[in-house]
């Protein structure tokens, strides 16, 4: 069976050169959008940024959610998850209603704003060339290794092995293993998260379930409220009814 | 009327006119040019005015189903004279939303997508169903006031026939959709500010849109009166005091239940703390709830205020702003803080909004001009002296 996959981006290895930036803007053939790939962020055409706290170095990316509230969202599943494990994205569907950019909680996705036929832009882990063997741009060029790309039970059992045998290196963290129900891009850091601009205080189980509390209700009302409302228009009608011939009856009498 | 007193320019025939030019300007440059060029939205601002407006339109539409239901469902026939205003002012409410809707997405042209590209687990998707079934009853439930005007007796019979599941049908579409706005928010729990965050947000739209949209009808029914006379050949001549003041009773109820949940979800998910946190958030958020909410209640809660026009228009005000206030705060002051920019509707976004309001007051005045949509035992045909008209719808 095809496994799903996932990137394990380390903070410790990472050296802020911006291969992986540039890769990314190859790949995917974007245009330059800055001189100083530090200083980018992201943007329709620019799906990874690397970002500079300090001496450390944190690069910003589309999490691909286990259970992704863009594509929870997306009325005409223009989002959808790969069997890679990506978080992909189909122009020829998509209306542009934008609840997607609305919904992610890593606020991830772009818009082609400048554009009359806009799309949503945003990392798709390189779906494409993984299902044929390769890897991720961005993996591919890192020089230091501090992005891995592999089965996600893989990487998983990487970043629990690493924290544990350096307990001094590295918060006791994996970004990304809970947040927001899961990702398959985690991250293992020498800092708490929040000093490196990860969003801090995201709910632990997946987005999608806030919605489905409520959406799983609907079957429920539409079958009572028709119930209700039947029974109502019924009773009343009759009540009236009632009081009409009493009416009747009592002008008779 | 002749054409010499169409063409006469009169204060509002002027700034309606300017609007609405104004507006088809800036539709086209939206078109033409994109929505980048032509709003402010921004990445972190994915959603603005069109959305906000949206919102608010279908909420002070929520009559159209209230009413029906009323009359329809529970037989309370007392508020029969109700019914028309209320349908033809959710029929036009949700005719501007649609319009909004499709303006503001980004690939207009895929507009039908949601016809046969489907996910079920979308609130959007369910929204956009509710809102294409709905309209179509709206329009069924409105059609019998102009066959009847035309004298097309076979598809009124049809639709005397159907009248009952078909208003049935819209309770529960409306039910759904209403509440499903406030769903819509469910996803973003650490972007949409705690004082409007909640797990019960589809029920309070859904109890809120039931007060707004019969205070929207108590509105509208002063303003017929003060603005449409007979001497301008309208039927319709506003309504009588003790159907408005039963809608204000019902109001004042609805009212009540809200702010009575308000107090729970506060209390029980423990945000009373936020009320004493000064910020943006929380004046807006006092203002809402003050002027929409406690100030209404207090008010209507006396007899004789309920039955003074002067009081029931100025409350109706209050209500409606409240609503208006909520559901703004909810869709864009709400998530501000989150999404790190600062957003004012552009230029081209609050003209095309404006005319689209104009035209739907435009047809609001044209229909209540020519159909019989006021209607109470006394009103007279300026033509055929007395009518007789069905209240069926």
């Amino acid at each position: 069976m095809f496994k799903e996959k996932g990137i394990l981006f380390d903070v410790t290895l990472c050296i802020g050169c911006g291969s992986c930036y540039e890769a990314c803007k190859e790949v995917n053939k974007l245009p330059q959008t800055n001189n100083d790939f530090l200083k980018d962020h992201l943007s329709d055409n620019t799906f990874t940024v690397v970002e500079q706290y300090g001496e450390l170095y944190a690069r910003k990316l589309c999490m691909h959610c286990n259970d992704p509230a863009c594509a929870s969202v997306c009325l005409v599943g223009a989002i959808t998850k790969s069997p890679t494990g990506a978080v992909v994205y189909d122009a020829e569907k998509c209306i542009g209603c934008r609840y997607c950019m609305q919904a992610c909680p890593h606020k991830i996705p772009r818009y082609e704003w400048g554009t009359t036929h806009p799309r949503v832009r945003k990392c798709n882990l390189c779906d494409e060339r993984v299902k044929t063997g390769k890897l991720p741009g961005c993996v591919d060029a890192c020089p230091t290794e501090a992005a891995l790309f592999g089965d996600m039970d893989q990487i998983i059992e990487i970043a629990k092995q690493r924290l544990k045998e350096n307990p001094d290196k590295y918060y006791q963290h994996i970004y990304g293993l809970e947040e927001a129900g899961g990702s398959h891009v985690l991250v293992i850091s020498p800092v708490p998260f929040e000093q490196l601009g990860f969003g801090s205080n995201l709910p632990l189980e997946p987005m999608p379930e806030f919605t489905m509390r409520a959406m799983e209700k609907i079957p429920s009302v539409v079958v009572g409220g028709g119930a209700f409302l039947s029974a109502m228009y019924w009773l009343t009608k009759r009540k009236n009814q009632i009081a009409k011939e009493e009416k009747k009856q009592t002008n008779g009498n | 009327m002749k054409a010499s007193e169409i063409l006469k320019p009169t204060f509002w025939k002027v700034v309606s006119v300017i609007i609405v030019t104004m507006g088809l300007f800036s539709t086209y440059f939206r078109f033409s040019r994109g929505l980048g060029a032509t709003t402010n939205l921004h990445d972190t601002v994915p959603w603005g005015l069109w959305i906000g407006f949206d919102f608010l339109g279908v909420g002070l539409a929520a009559a159209g189903f209230t009413i029906a239901a009323t009359v329809h469902i529970f037989h309370i026939h007392k508020f029969e004279p109700l019914v028309r205003p209320a349908i033809l002012t959710a029929f036009l409410g949700y005719s501007v939303v649609v319009c909004l809707l499709v303006v503001d997405l980004g690939r207009p042209e895929n507009f039908w997508h949601p016809l046969v590209m489907w996910n079920i687990h979308s609130v959007m998707f369910e929204i956009t169903w509710c809102l294409i079934c709905y309209t179509t009853v709206l329009m069924l439930e409105f059609a019998p006031v102009v066959l009847e005007k035309f004298n097309f007796k076979a598809p009124i019979k049809i639709l005397k026939m159907i009248s009952i599941p078909i208003v049935i049908a819209g309770v529960l579409f409306s039910t759904l959709h209403q509440s499903s706005f406030g769903s819509l928010y469910l996803i973003v729990p650490g972007k949409l500010h705690p004082l409007w965050y909640s797990s019960l947000l589809p029920v309070h739209f859904y109890i809120s849109c039931i007060a707004a949209g019969l205070s929207m009808i108590i509105f509208e029914s002063f303003l017929i009166a003060r603005s449409f006379t007979k001497e301008d050949g309208f039927y319709n001549t506003g309504l009588q005091m003790d159907v408005l003041s039963g809608a204000a009773f019902a109001v004042l109820i609805a009212l009540i239940a809200g702010f009575l949940l308000k107090i729970y979800d506060f209390v029980e998910n423990g945000k009373l703390i936020y009320l004493t946190i000064f910020s943006t958030e929380t004046y807006l958020f006092d203002l809402e709830i003050i002027l929409g909410t406690i100030l209404p209640i207090y008010v209507l809660s006396f007899r004789k205020f309920r039955e003074d026009k002067k009081w029931l228009y100025i409350i109706s005000i209050f209500v409606i702003s409240g609503l208006i206030l909520n559901r703004l705060n909810v869709s864009i002051t709400g998530l501000a803080a989150s999404s790190g920019v600062n957003y004012f509707p552009s230029f081209d976004e609050i003209s095309i909004t404006m005319m689209l309001v104009v035209l739907a007051l435009f047809a609001f005045r044209l229909i209540a001009k020519y159909f019989p949509l006021f209607v109470n035992e006394e009103s007279e045909d300026p033509v055929n002296g007395r009518v007789q008209i069905n209240h069926n719808y």
